[in-house]
């Protein structure tokens, strides 16, 4: 079956299924309310010396007596030292990993899955779009482009949360402003101190004009993607230049275990970034 | 025939039925453990079996959509039998195994492998249609980017003796499917089962040498032509068929049609077409935590595509409705796996028809989509 991003080759498997390599939190950044940034270091330094990443690709993170969530990382994939990984504490493995503290050790599986194509986009005008946590994996592409910004063209960063106390990485914005990337920032709902832009993501396509030969990184609830493909596809950026990242629900990363299908890929192995093409015959079928 | 000359891979020769137990000797003292059909609890179950006694001689299964029995008739015949719920499934992809266990030190975790040791199964008269599924299993859990340790360990071990199927049930199809009643390839012995004698074909070496000092007869044109026609017979006698022409594209291009909610009208959402089925291969984990938090097993179970929490994330179900499950199971079965695998992901086993306890019946739903969809 042929692949639609980048093939990358699997983190070697363990001879026992599932088994997890230890890593330390080293530190927490809370990012929102219900948000934080674990930063890991594997216990075995050997271990830490080997783990590498590609930007848009996920680890497992277990909690024994719990289980695993998949969780993208979000740090940058140049950096070597540490793995970051911002969490939303929200299902039953994410509640118990925000009651852990500096010190206590989890356990990682990965990395797993198609990464954002970076090299392919060079070149480029990139407009990344985000909504909520979907922000979290598309950090390891801002890093990535401000390591290499004489690579890339005009780059946009929309992105939108719920409300001003839920947008991630505020502190942020600055630098990567700096850097060149043009950061727009939008809210559903504002509150007394909120001087922005208010209204849905999809919305910050009206506010600049962009070069049809942009390439379209996105990610965030279904809903969103949906509109964000429609206003690309609208202003006649080819579905074959929007890569989407999707969510779905992972447990072995390794295209086994059936979870994560979506029609003919599981998530995890095929994605779980994807060239839009690949996906548009079946994406808008509902409850699929 | 003299047993002292072994005979070629790829011959047939014929055994007397009593026979049967000298070559179940050969391959316990090999280290097998023989798998076979048992009548249990007056219903068809595959367990350990010791001698010939232990198989289902004389019983026939009555099937058909949402029905089973098993009924004697009191003849001779050993493998007249159709399979009951149980497939060789949970041999090489076991519903329950522990995978590991963990126990809380300095802060740490320590890990102990789950239960060590591989068992080594010879499986008793698997059937064209099982074997095919197996096979099936292979392209899922054999893969050159994944490679299932469980899996791979017992299916290494495996000694397979297949069997033509000469009585095919109300619910089978395995003719549509291209997986039976006759054996193709894939076994170490093959086998016929006439009145008087069982033929059986070589295919490995293992399959040789479990004939050793086994007496054998010639197999001669007229026992040769018995099966054949026998075999002839049963084709023609399938309780059900499958038009899989225009699959998977009959299912794919049609995914928003209405007939979906008819059938998510009379589905369940049971899980027992998934369970039952010989390549239903989904699976997720369970740990299960000591009351003083400082122990955990963690255990690999079977999931099914039906049950609601399979497609649960952050945010909802996915599939909430059941009609939605339904056409992922079916659109994944005779639709998608061929892009995944290359093959459909039915067999023609005819099992989810039999154990679905709203007799929804596969051949049906797709004669229905086409003429839905035709129109």
């Amino acid at each position: 079956m042929t692949t639609p991003v980048t093939n990358i080759k699997f983190a070697s498997h363990a001879d026992r299924l599932l088994e997890p390599v230890w890593a330390e939190i080293t530190a927490i950044t809370p990012e929102a309310e219900g948000i934080s940034t674990y930063w890991l270091k594997f216990v075995d330094p050997a271990a830490q010396a080997a783990y590498s990443f590609l930007p848009g690709q996920f680890n497992m993170v277990y909690l024994p007596g719990f289980g695993e969530a998949a969780i993208s990382v979000s740090s940058d994939s140049e950096d070597r030292s540490l793995v970051g990984h911002t969490i939303r504490f929200v299902g039953n493995v994410t509640r118990a990993v925000s009651r852990l503290k500096v010190g206590d050790v989890v356990g990682i599986r990965g990395p797993f899955g198609a990464a954002w194509p970076m090299q392919e986009i060079e070149g480029r005008d990139v407009i990344i779009a985000a909504g909520g946590i979907g922000l979290a994996p598309l950090r390891p592409p801002i890093y990535y482009i401000m390591n290499h910004r004489e690579r890339f063209g005009k780059v946009y960063l929309l992105y939108g949360a719920r409300t001003p106390s839920d947008l991630l990485y505020p502190n942020e914005y600055k630098k990567w402003e700096q850097a060149g990337i043009q950061v727009q920032i939008t809210v559903d709902r504002a509150d007394e101190n909120w001087q922005g832009q208010v209204g849905v993501v999809p919305m910050l396509f009206y506010r600049f004009r962009m070069n049809p030969e942009s390439v379209v990184l996105t990610c965030g609830p279904e809903i969103m993607i949906r509109f964000v493909v429609y206003e690309g596809l609208a202003r006649r950026i080819p579905a074959e230049n929007i890569y989407v990242s999707l969510e779905r629900n992972m447990k072995c990363g390794q295209g086994s275990c059936g979870h994560c299908q979506l029609g003919p890929y599981f998530i995890c192995k095929d994605g779980p970034v994807f060239r839009f093409d690949t996906l548009e015959s079946f994406f808008n079928v509902e409850e699929f | 025939m003299s047993s002292e000359h072994r005979p070629e891979i790829g011959s047939t020769v014929a055994i007397q039925k009593s026979a049967f137990n000298a070559l179940l000797n050969n391959l316990k003292e090999q280290g097998y453990e023989a798998i076979g059909p048992h009548v249990k609890n007056e219903t068809l179950v595959y367990e350990p079996i010791t001698a010939l006694e232990d198989l289902p001689r004389g019983y026939v299964t009555e099937q058909e959509a949402g029905h089973f029995r098993l009924i004697y008739l009191g003849h001779s015949r050993y493998f007249d039998v159709i399979p009951g719920a149980q497939s060789w499934k949970q041999f090489l992809f076991p519903s329950r195994k522990e995978l590991f266990s963990l126990t809380k030190n300095d802060g740490g975790w320590k890990m102990e492998e789950g239960e060590k040791g591989t068992p080594a199964y010879a499986f008793i008269g698997v059937r064209g249609c099982e074997l095919a599924a197996i096979q099936i299993q292979d392209n899922i859990f054999l893969r050159s980017d994944f490679n299932d340790p469980i899996y791979r360990a017992r299916r290494e071990r495996a000694f397979i003796l297949s069997v033509n199927c000469l009585h095919p049930a109300g619910t089978c199809f395995c003719v549509s499917m291209g997986t039976g009643p006759r054996v193709n390839s894939g076994y170490d012995l093959n086998l016929t089962e006439l009145e008087d004698v069982f033929l059986l074909t070589i295919g490995s070496e293992s399959g040789r040498g479990a004939l050793t000092g086994v007496p054998l007869e010639a197999a001669n044109g007229f026992v040769l032509n018995a099966a054949n026609r026998a075999l002839e017979h049963s084709a023609s006698q399938m309780g059900r068929k499958m038009d899989t022409s225009n699959l998977p594209e009959l299912i794919l291009n049609h995914l928003d049609d209405p007939y979906w909610r008819s059938i998510g009208e009379r589905c369940l959402s049971c899980a027992n077409c998934t369970q039952v089925c010989p390549t239903c291969f989904c699976w997720d984990t369970l740990d299960t935590l000591s009351l003083d938090g400082n122990e955990t097993r963690r255990t690999r179970v079977w999931d099914s595509c039906f049950n609601p929490g399979y497609s649960y994330q952050a945010g909802g179900n996915t599939r909430p409705t059941i009609h939605s499950r339904y056409r992922q199971w079916l659109s994944h079965k005779l639709g998608n796996w061929k892009q995944q695998f290359g093959t459909l992901g039915c067999v023609g086993c005819g099992r989810c028809i039999t154990w679905c306890p709203a007799a929804i019946d596969i051949t049906a739903e797709v004669v229905a989509l086409r003429e839905e969809t035709s129109r």
